[in-house]
């Protein structure tokens, strides 16, 4: 059996009881880190013994088990902070996910600060997420509502910036660090240089890079980031978005409730500071909680580790399946995207894929994987999609190759 | 027969590979498109009446999608040939499941049953045939052209 140059890969596994499952009688081979991760022994059982120690609502109570549970919230936000290296821990707000901190961004500054004249531009590439939430503010406004198109090989075509410039003010620029799709690797810093020569905000969707690749606000120039806890084996039901003070401060608030209030009357309503004013209600307390302990977890296996591990993997994957007659892999070569592997099978369709390669003990997604504009300028309805992580082995892209196979044998295709 | 097998049984794949009224009718008095928009799954039908004008006596399918969606649609051609427009219209999803015959998830539940709100949604138009309230919450998500 093939071992990973870079990561100690069956000892992370034996962090997650999940691969203790047999899937149809196989070893479970899980190849869809990029939809969701799978959560260590060291997250769960922080959370329980959160619940069971430290839990009580935060901010609020003066007693002892009130403290504790606010101690371990805002720690968890700190750990935030550092894993991004964002300036202040009071530019960065709990959300529920990487999707509601985009929604923040679009309804909280965008319906104030968006109107005809305007241009909005995203890219082909967008995730859903990152894509609807300006379309549809746009059209609330009366922006127009451009895209970056991609090439063939899925990268963005930046000589493209000069016209979607001459359409109007551009207001907003908002990319994916990483296609969820096509793994390619964007550049953001070149788009942010773009954006606010324009006078525009660069609003980064991170929720596929901050797992796999390190992070850092600063460095990319941006004016917010998204991120996502599920995906980087932390709990789901919280995300969060980092956001430059200045334009925090201007905002209005986007949940409203307690919480985000300094003082409420009748006639007159007040906010809270930063980074309250946008943390309306009680939060996903354990859930922040264990986002931190994740990141603690993906930061000591590190993730440069991480990165190159993958990348690793990827070059075995491609090279496995350049070799299959009738697969053909969509995206940029390997050295410039992440661990994401998007394809298609002649004659077959991914939902059909994707039954027998369960049936093999392998878990690949297919679909539009929320990228529908990106599916329709590939040409095709849906992809198979393989996407690996800290705790992928090689013997699973081996087995995704041979499961493959055996697709084609069960079509004679 | 291990599941695998019984999913793509050589009967489906045969359905697949050789669909049954496969083609479009010329002339056609009932027609209808429908898509699954989620994963591309397509299928036209066209149906002929007899002279009755109730008893379906050609029906032809294009499409393409999955193994399910494209089988099951070629089985329904062959379930519904010889039977009352009315009668179609009212046909169980389960009649049609019971000829796939293996358990279908959520997902491939409706990829099997596209073709068969097609062919209802097709009668609906050309005969006025009801369509049943339990077939539009389980079409939830499929577009009808």
């Amino acid at each position: 059996m093939k071992t990973s140059q870079t990561l100690d890969v069956h000892k992370l596994r034996a962090d997650f009881a999940v691969f203790d499952e047999l899937v149809n009688g196989r070893p479970f081979a899980y190849l869809d880190s990029a939809s969701s991760t799978q959560k260590p022994r060291q997250v769960l059982d922080a959370m329980r013994e959160f619940y069971e120690h430290s839990y009580a609502n935060v901010h609020r109570g003066v007693y002892t088990l009130a403290e504790r549970a606010t101690a371990g919230y805002e720690s968890a936000r700190e750990k935030v902070r550092a894993f991004v290296n964002a300036p202040s821990n009071r530019e960065v707000i709990f959300t529920r996910s990487a999707t509601e901190a985009l929604n923040l961004v679009a309804y909280a500054w965008g319906l104030d600060n968006l109107g005809p004249g305007d241009v909005v531009v995203v890219t082909e590439l967008e995730h859903h997420a990152n894509f609807v939430p300006w379309q549809f503010i746009a059209k609330r406004t009366g922006a127009e509502f451009a895209h970056i198109p991609i090439d063939d090989l899925g990268e963005l075509q930046l000589d493209t910036l000069d016209e979607l410039g001459s359409r109007g003010n551009v207001k907003v620029v908002a990319n994916n660090l990483v296609s969820n799709t096509l793994g390619t690797i964007n550049p953001v810093e070149k788009l942010a240089d773009w954006a606010h020569a324009q006078g525009a905000i660069m609003v980064v969707d991170a929720a596929q890079a901050a797992p796999h690749r390190p992070i850092d606000v600063q460095a990319l120039g941006c004016d917010f980031l998204a991120v996502s806890s599920h995906k980087l084996c932390g709990p789901s039901g919280v995300g969060a978005l980092w956001g430059r003070r200045e334009l925090l401060e201007e905002m209005q608030p986007f949940n409203l409730g307690g919480e985000m209030i300094r003082s409420v009357a009748l006639d007159k309503t007040s906010w809270n500071e930063l980074p309250y004013k946008f943390e309306a209600g009680t939060p996903a307390i354990a859930e922040a909680y264990g986002f931190g302990v994740a990141i603690d977890y993906v930061s000591a296996v590190g993730l440069e580790a991480i990165e190159q591990h993958e990348h690793e993997l990827l070059v075995q994957a491609m090279e496995l399946l350049a070799e299959i007659p009738g697969v053909h892999v969509f995206g940029p070569p390997a050295d410039r995207r992440t661990g994401i592997v998007s394809f298609e099978l002649d004659g077959v369709h991914p939902h059909d894929v994707a039954q027998i390669l369960d049936w093999e003990g392998v878990a690949v997604r297919a679909g539009h994987h929320c990228t529908q504009p990106l599916m329709t300028r590939l040409g095709v309805a849906a992809t198979s999609r393989a996407s690996f992580y800290l705790y992928t082995l090689p013997d699973d892209v081996d087995r995704l190759a041979a499961g493959l196979l055996k697709v084609k044998g069960t079509f004679g295709v | 027969m291990s599941e695998f097998d019984q999913l793509y049984r050589e009967v489906i794949l045969d359905h697949y590979k050789n669909p049954r009224g496969h083609g479009v009718i010329e002339g056609a008095d009932a027609h209808a498109e429908g898509e699954n928009p989620l994963c591309g799954d397509e299928v036209t039908i066209s149906v002929r009446f007899a002279e009755d004008g109730e008893t379906i006596d050609e029906i032809g399918f294009e499409g393409r999608g999955c193994a399910i969606s494209q089988a099951a649609t070629s089985m329904l051609t062959e379930m519904v040939k010889g039977r009352k427009a009315s009668e179609v219209a009212e046909l169980p999803k389960e009649e049609l499941l019971d000829e796939i015959g293996i358990p279908l998830t959520p997902i491939r539940l409706k990829c099997a049953i596209l073709g068969l709100g097609v062919l209802k949604v097709a009668l609906h138009r050309a005969k006025g045939t009801p369509l049943p309230e339990e077939w539009r919450g389980l079409s939830e998500g499929l577009e009808f052209d």
